[in-house]
């Protein structure tokens, strides 16, 4: 593919403030038939590097998204690399965060949301995936903490078990959840009340559970929405200490409204505004080159 | 610039207290404390009643002796089979009503669409919940009385449908207590944040599994009050039993087959009994009738008391 060697938003340059094309509408289609791909021929998809970039995961073609009339997303391209944290940024209310529940198929749940143009996990449209497929290899973590009203331990089972019974047995399950735990840094906390109610977790602790939880089905991509904007700044050090160190094995996309934020922990900042991508690029190019005025403007603090 | 005075200090702070305050309030205040003193004197009254006449009356061995038709107190036997009559009603109408409020429930806050069809199910059960408990009787009735229904109730040797029988009596009082579950399973579903659902999904559970596995032992609680709630409701109905299950004295059976002769058969409740065996009813027994209406108001008292009890726990752990 052609546009693999330039990644046709990076190529984007945005310099005026005029109205958008309309993008091709086609109404989310209830019928599909979901055509699960099977483990093996995942790991045979064509691994093609660019640049300094790993391989790309995740792709998005021309996404709009509309809640009834009213677009959300406006004709969004860009790509997820593997081992970089993508940060989507932009003042609220630009869309990031509709971007971002897309990618797992979220948006979906919500009442009158209709997509239009492609998402593509590993070459293959996400409407193609079983849904609970899609949604254990597209992890996410929300803005704020949300435990179940369960164990610590169960919390992480649960997330590891593919359907709702008993099996596999807790003892079974233990290295698995030991294991994300230590991953999320939350075992040493907590190995001695794993049977503790997660709800007795303070703010901090309990968002690392949820990212515990998130990242136990060993997903391809995390996303992130605004995962610190409920915690104290000490939590903040630790979960962005935590994505830099989980984007090692996983690709992180974080929405963020704390350009800091953005500054410390994305490899590409993704700058939106009212529904369209302006600029994607180098965390060092948005912020020290931006080459859009809309972003220069942003990243100065002149709005937002 | 001026001299600022310092704030002039009290000597002690005054109290709040009923004495001074103005006329009108003090009026207010003492007509609400008469309205409360006035509730709680009558419920005292009647529960003092109900014991004092019921345990002068009540033996135990009338538990467990079989009624009896006869016209004066010592003819007339114990008051075993009302006690089973009314457990046996309460436990038909409440597996009936229980799983059809929680799945509908279910549906209405989980589902819910067409949103049409989803209030028009929230006005219907609105609309049972209003009707008075001889109307739903009559039109239960109507129902069971049909050629068809035969099988369910108490037939005559010609052939003709009473339409009379446990099954009747309690799928229509199921309907009593079926808004009261209804209605604490939608609160409680839509109390629950809607992040704990999206957590769920989000790691790729279904929405069936999310209701069961997350959603549902949440609101067990509250559905648990309800349901208790209603069991009240049924166990305090009369209006039904003496339509729908012919309130006799005796439970009696219809047909051969053992447990549904049973629920094909006619009973009465305590209820029921504590009616007809008052000077008001075909016996004259006051002594019995106060002893049945003490047993009834120990079990509704009782059923309150436990319903209450869950429902302060819901509380304490909820999220």
């Amino acid at each position: 593919m052609s546009t693999q060697d330039t990644d046709p938003a990076d190529a984007l340059v945005v310099d005026d403030y005029g109205p958008p094309l309309p993008p091709p509408k086609r109404r989310l289609r209830l019928d599909r038939q979901p055509t699960v791909v099977a483990p093996p021929e995942r790991q045979q998809h064509k691994e093609t590097r660019q640049g300094d970039l790993g391989p790309e995961r995740m792709r998005v073609e021309s996404l709009t998204v509309r809640y009834g009339d009213k677009p959300a997303v406006k004709d969004v391209s860009l790509a997820v690399h593997k081992g970089e944290a993508l940060a989507l940024i932009g003042p609220s209310g630009c869309g990031k965060t509709t971007l971002l529940r897309t990618l797992n198929r979220l948006t979906e749940t919500t009442n009158g949301a209709t997509r239009d143009g492609a998402v593509r996990l590993d070459g293959v449209e996400v409407e193609q995936l079983e849904l609970t497929q899609l949604r254990r290899r597209v992890a996410m973590v929300f803005q704020q903490p949300n435990p179940f009203p369960m164990s610590i331990f169960d919390n992480v089972a649960y997330a590891i078990r593919l359907h709702d019974h008993k099996r596999p047995s807790d003892d079974a399950l233990a290295p698995q959840v030991h294991e994300a735990l230590r991953r999320a840094g939350l075992y040493d906390e907590v190995r001695d009340d794993l049977s503790k109610p997660a709800l007795r977790l303070s703010g901090g602790q309990q968002q690392r559970l949820c990212i515990a939880r998130a990242i136990a089905t060993e997903p391809e991509i995390l996303l992130m929405d605004e995962p610190c904007s409920a915690l104290d700044p000490k939590s903040t050090t630790v979960i962005e200490e935590l994505i830099g160190e989980l984007r090692r094995d996983l690709s992180v996309v974080i929405v963020t409204h704390n350009l800091a934020q953005a500054h410390r922990v994305a490899d590409r900042v993704a700058f939106m505004y009212l529904g369209e991508l302006v600029e994607i690029g180098d965390v060092d190019q948005i912020f020290e080159r931006p080459r859009a005025r809309r972003t220069q403007d942003y990243v100065a603090g002149v709005f937002g | 610039m001026a001299a600022v005075e310092p704030a002039p200090v009290r000597a002690r702070p005054r109290g709040d207290s009923p004495s001074r305050w103005r006329k009108r309030q003090q009026v207010a205040l003492a007509v609400t404390w008469g309205a409360g003193l006035f509730v709680c004197v009558s419920a005292a009254a009647i529960i003092g009643f109900m014991a004092f006449k019921g345990l002068q009356y009540l033996r135990p061995d009338l538990l467990w002796t079989r009624p009896l038709p006869g016209f004066t107190n010592a003819e007339v036997g114990g008051i075993l089979d009302p006690i089973a009559g009314t457990l046996l009603l309460t436990v038909i109408a409440i597996a009936i009503a229980l799983p059809l409020g929680v799945i509908s429930a279910i549906w209405v806050v989980e589902y819910g669409k067409p949103k049409a069809l989803a209030r028009a199910i929230e006005s219907g059960i609105e609309v049972v919940a209003g009707t008075p408990d001889i109307v739903l009787a009559i039109f239960g009735l109507a129902i069971f009385q049909l050629p068809i229904m035969a099988p369910l109730s108490f037939t005559a040797s010609g052939g003709g449908v009473f339409g009379r029988s446990f099954i009747a009596a309690g799928s229509i009082m199921s309907l009593i207590a079926l808004p009261l579950i209804f209605a604490a399973t939608r609160e409680g579903l839509m109390s629950l944040p809607p992040r704990l659902r999206e957590g769920s999904w989000a790691l790729g559970k279904t929405r069936i599994g999310t209701i069961r596995t997350i959603l549902l032992p949440q609101i067990r609680p509250g559905i648990a009050t309800g349901t208790v709630l209603g069991m009240g409701r049924t166990v305090g109905d009369t209006a039904i039993v003496v339509v729908l299950l012919g309130a006799t004295l005796q439970i009696e059976s219809q047909g051969d087959f053992p447990g549904l002769n049973i629920l094909r058969g006619t009973g009465g409740t305590l209820t029921t009994y504590v009616y007809g065996a008052s000077p008001a009813g075909e016996s004259n027994a006051p002594e019995k009738a106060y002893a049945a209406a003490f047993v009834l108001l120990i079990v509704v008292l009782a059923l309150n008391a436990l319903a209450a009890r869950i429902g302060r726990r819901t509380k304490e752990e909820s999220v």
